[in-house]
């Protein structure tokens, strides 16, 4: 079987994705699939004139309720830059993103983040109970309600006993789930990520791979998460954005067909995820289109 | 931090004082000066350094306890006002200055000049300017203490990193909250580290400024005891003056050690990595 056929035609009651990278659903799925987030037409540019450098071109990226979409892309493609625009850190130089419909102008209300560098974003002197509890004192909760949030947070990342400790005193996996239960308890529309595991260590990243995952089935949540590790962006992801060329646009979507429940062991030897991830990085190696190093490659396709 | 690595896994690591250890030195050291001075100081004739057995005694009999109330509080009661005041200027300065590119970049230049003046120059002009009284000298302990605290309050909230400023950004925290929960307590071991200074600067003003046109005082009582050439009393009020201002020191150290606590633990959380 030829793996290439089958990830890039994908059905007819999928719909369609064309050579840029848009997305379009079918007609009788438009009404039924709400799209959380939605990038149009972004482009960014640094500087003007002469010294102007246009990072992002054109990129179209779309997310609907209830998925997981994975963005992947070489390292230096300006994920970074495109994760600050669409979490409203950021103006872009031309389009615009949405979210639940309106666009953004700042960091939207409906969208919780959890950054890279756990050590940096976490509040050190803050307990975890009162890094969680942060974001929602502004939120008009009331005490109960604030503190049930906390507490579910707190215990669906596995970190019910921790509350009253201090961050620093607890390891890297554990400090990124603080940011995760932090996240969690603001009860967003999306909760982006970016490469939130790829500061702790590969048996670390498992874990925390798999909380993602039962995260969402538990509180049904819609996850945007940067990454640069293509496994990882295929393991968790329902489609997988990929990133390319100079300036960044949409290379290509592609949808995981792999069944929803997903184990660390068996899913990443199933030969449809090994597929599934060739052809990522095929696309984000293939000459000409992005920055991939000298002198790598490609690994030869056995079926 | 990787230097230091490399270095403990080729050579066995210099063991460390125990802390029972390093207290004794702390102690046994100044002791051991005070006995040398004793013993150094027994026969002494000269009028200028009397025996230290002599000074001790001038000492119980001035200071223990009569004169406390009527020379060391008046002292303490400008110097920590002085310091209190100079310091809450200093940091709501610094948050303002580091918050406002604009109004920093106008005063920069005077601040920079006015941190240059040596305080105790400006005695003359203050007394000059408003006379005498306690409310000048409570002013000259303000104006003295107020620039390294807004110095270093102004650099500790510029240096807020800048994952931090996106966290507070993207969770969209009001204006006060960020001021008051985010951005002061990431500047409060720098805001520390000029308090303490202010600190030793606010201690020589709130002496100096005694030493001219006051009636009562520590610094006043000392300066009067060299005036008159009673050399005896005047090194008891050296003595007490050191005491003075080691407490003093010694309760901004402790305030700090109290408020700084998370960053104290993360240092050595992170040391020991």
């Amino acid at each position: 079987m030829n793996p290439g056929s089958a990830l890039t035609a994908v059905g007819a009651d999928e719909g369609t994705t064309d050579r840029a990278g848009g997305w379009t659903a079918p007609p009788a799925l438009e009404s039924r699939r709400t799209p959380v987030l939605e990038v149009r037409a972004v482009s960014k540019q640094y500087g003007s004139g002469r010294n102007a450098v246009r990072v992002l071109e054109g990129l179209d990226l779309r997310v609907d309720a209830g998925e997981v979409v994975s963005l992947v892309g070489p390292s230096g493609i300006s994920k970074t830059t495109l994760l600050k625009t669409i979490a409203g850190l950021q103006a872009p130089t031309e389009g615009e993103v949405v979210v639940t419909g309106r666009p953004v102008a700042g960091p939207p209300r409906e969208m919780a983040l959890v950054f890279q560098d756990y050590g940096r974003s976490l509040m050190p002197w803050l307990t975890v109970a009162k890094n969680v509890r942060m974001p929602l004192r502004h939120l008009d909760l009331g005490k109960d309600e604030t503190a049930r949030r906390c507490s579910e947070a707190l215990t669906a990342v596995g970190l019910e006993d921790a509350d009253r400790k201090y961050p620093w005193q607890l390891s890297g996996g554990m400090q990124q789930r603080v940011a995760i239960a932090r996240a969690l308890a603001y009860r967003p529309e999306i909760l982006v990520m970016d490469e939130p595991f790829a500061s702790v260590d590969a048996q670390t990243r498992f874990e925390l791979e798999d909380l993602t995952l039962a995260l969402r089935r538990q509180f049904d949540m819609t996850i945007l998460i940067v990454t640069h590790d293509i496994d990882e962006a295929v393991y968790l992801g329902d489609r997988v954005v990929v990133l390319g060329g100079r300036p960044a646009s949409v290379s290509r979507v592609l949808t995981v067909d792999l069944p929803r429940d997903r184990h660390q062991d068996t899913t990443r030897a199933d030969e449809r995820f090994v597929a599934l991830r060739t052809e990522v990085l095929h696309l984000i190696q293939a000459p000409g289109r992005s920055s991939s190093p000298a002198g790598v490659q490609a690994p030869g396709r056995d079926a | 931090m990787t230097a230091t690595a490399t270095a403990t896994a080729t050579r066995r690591p210099a063991p460390a004082l125990s802390p029972a250890t390093r207290w004794l030195a702390r102690v046994l050291v100044p002791a051991a000066l005070v006995v040398a001075w004793w013993f150094g100081s027994a026969g002494s004739t000269s009028p200028y350094y009397p025996p230290l057995a002599e000074i001790v005694t001038r000492f119980r009999e001035l200071w223990l306890f009569e004169q406390v109330r009527s020379d060391v509080v008046p002292t303490l009661v400008v110097l920590f006002s002085g310091l209190l005041i100079g310091v809450a200027l200093g940091v709501v300065g610094g948050l303002g200055l580091a918050r406002m590119p604009t109004v920093r970049a106008t005063v920069m230049p005077l601040i920079t000049f006015y941190r240059a003046l040596p305080g105790i120059a400006l005695i003359p002009v203050l007394v000059q300017l408003f006379g005498y009284g306690d409310g000048v000298r409570v002013g000259m302990v303000v104006l003295v203490a107020l620039p390294p605290t807004l110095i270093a309050t102004m650099d500790g909230v510029l240096g807020l990193d800048a994952t931090l400023s996106d966290v507070v950004r993207a969770y969209g925290l009001p204006r006060s909250e960020r001021l008051l929960g985010v951005y002061l307590p990431v500047a409060g071991p720098q805001v520390f580290a000029g308090v303490q200074v202010s600190m030793q600067f606010a201690f020589i003003a709130a002496i100096a400024v005694e030493m001219v046109g006051s009636t009562r005082g520590i610094g006043y009582q000392t300066l009067l005891a060299q005036q008159t050439f009673a050399s005896a009393d005047m090194w008891a009020g050296v003595l007490l003056l050191g005491v003075v201002g080691f407490g003093s020191s010694a309760v901004v150290r402790l305030v700090r050690n109290r408020l700084l606590r998370w960053y104290d633990g993360a240092q050595a959380v992170s040391r020991a990595a």
